[in-house]
């Protein structure tokens, strides 16, 4: 069976890739575009470490065929900060320690982005079920929440 | 593996009819976890989201007719839906996470075949039709007949699911949909229960379905449940009888999420909590 022949955008750029059909977003992400931001944990869509977004909607790449997003929009952690700038939300992670072992961070900041953009000013609560489906296995997530609302009220303030 | 991608629901059935080994794709998030386990290797993968009306959301008849591929996330954010089924609604956004929800589908919830289906109580308790197209063309079946167990489905050789028609509501109607999990998010049902009902002017129920899942081989439409409270004002005396309705229909399994005895317990206090939502929403309605 040929490979399928994909063209989508990823992170604002036009690429190319050929994939096999069992071959996951998250395969073709790492290990065909060597965009290895996005992290494998659980590849049951349980941890979110791969979360990306597919025309805005946030998804676990693991849940998604490669050779299902032609002509589909992709971000992913490597979109994330402007060169040496970093968004807020990678600022306010550093600034309130909500990382120790970093696995999990590239898909708390996707996941985090995506609920600031649908929610400008989340509570505690929403953002606690919002990021339900990222795992972190340091922090205890309270540092996590701490940032997400650091940054979502600098964004706010522009 | 091939991937089929057709752009008609014919199209899809031939592909499965002409193909022994194959699997439906909708939303993935079972499908792609079956394949990564191993549980499931197809020969073909036939991706539903490519036909129109698996993707879309319109009126139809008075009613609502919702695409077996719409996602939790497209669901939570119809203006119209939430307000006309919010049981469905909040039943269909109980799964999994947000990530979940950006691709987890009514229809894959249904055809994964599992007991413990959030969405699939509250759709049978709203009365939904499932319209399914095969190789000898549409057929429509009520939801509470397309499963008949654990991963066993009524779908004919080569059939898909294309989309959900839901009734019309009268006026004073709503729906409700309570499970029971261990923890409070991202977990499976150890039970579920969706109730829908409708009340005239003085407050007394004319019309109800309770849907009762995870207690069962398959999920459950519970006619002396409804029956136990159509003519009421679902007093004390109601609910119990609402209550006892639904604990006797349960055959449940034992398991370290849930006793035997756990389970039916749970299941009536949820079908009378559910009831008690669904009747103070019909009020405002």
């Amino acid at each position: 069976m040929a490979k399928h022949h994909i063209e989508a955008t990823v992170n604002g750029d036009a690429v190319e890739f050929l994939c096999e059909t069992e071959e996951t977003l998250l395969d073709v992400l790492r290990d065909t575009l060597h965009l290895t931001g996005s992290k494998e944990g659980c590849a049951s869509g349980d941890c979110g470490a791969c979360s990306v977004t597919l025309d805005g909607r946030l998804v676990c790449s693991c849940l998604v065929l490669g050779c299902e997003v032609g002509g589909r929009r992709i971000e992913t952690i490597e979109g994330m900060a402007k060169g040496e700038d970093l968004h807020p939300l990678q600022r306010k992670f550093l600034e309130h320690a909500a990382l120790q072992c970093g696995i999990c961070t590239p898909g708390f900041l996707v996941a985090s982005k995506a609920l600031l953009e649908h929610n400008a000013n989340p509570s505690d609560t929403e953002i606690r079920y919002w990021l339900a489906g990222n795992l972190c296995r340091c922090t205890g997530y309270d540092k996590i929440v701490t940032a997400v609302k650091d940054a979502a009220e600098t964004l706010r303030k522009g | 593996m091939r991937y089929e991608a057709p752009e008609t629901a014919e199209g899809a059935a031939a592909l499965l009819a002409a193909t022994a080994d194959a699997r439906i794709l909708a939303g993935g998030t079972d499908l792609l976890v079956q394949m990564r386990s191993d549980v499931v290797d197809p020969a073909l993968i036939v991706d539903i989201k490519g036909i129109t009306e698996t993707r879309r959301v319109t009126e139809e008849k008075g009613g609502w007719r919702v695409g077996a591929a719409v996602t939790g996330a497209e669901l939570k954010e119809h203006p119209q839906l939430k307000k006309v089924w919010p049981g469905v609604i909040e039943a269909a956004n109980l799964i999994g996470s947000t990530q979940v929800q950006g691709r987890a589908t009514l229809g894959g919830n249904l055809c994964n075949g599992s007991p413990a289906a959030d969405s699939v109580p509250a759709l049978i308790a709203g009365g939904a039709v499932a319209t399914l197209a095969g190789p000898q063309g549409l057929r429509d079946l009520p939801v509470e007949d397309v499963m008949l167990g654990p991963r066993k489905l009524a779908l004919r050789k080569g059939e898909i699911v294309v989309s959900f028609w839901l009734p019309p509501r009268p006026p004073r109607s709503s729906d409700a949909y309570l499970r029971f999990i261990p923890r409070t998010e991202m977990d499976i049902a150890v039970v579920g229960v969706g109730v829908s009902l409708a009340i005239d002017e003085t407050g007394m129920i004319t019309a109800a379905r309770v849907g009762l899942g995870a207690v069962a081989p398959r999920v459950l439409l519970v006619r002396e449940a409804a029956a136990a409270i159509v003519g009421t004002r679902l007093d004390r005396a109601a609910q119990d009888q609402l209550e006892a309705a639904v604990r006797a229909v349960c055959a449940p399994i034992d398991d370290k999420r849930g006793t035997v005895e756990f389970r039916i317990q749970v299941a009536g206090v949820l079908a009378r909590r559910a009831a008690l939502i669904a009747l103070d929403r019909a009020r405002t309605n």
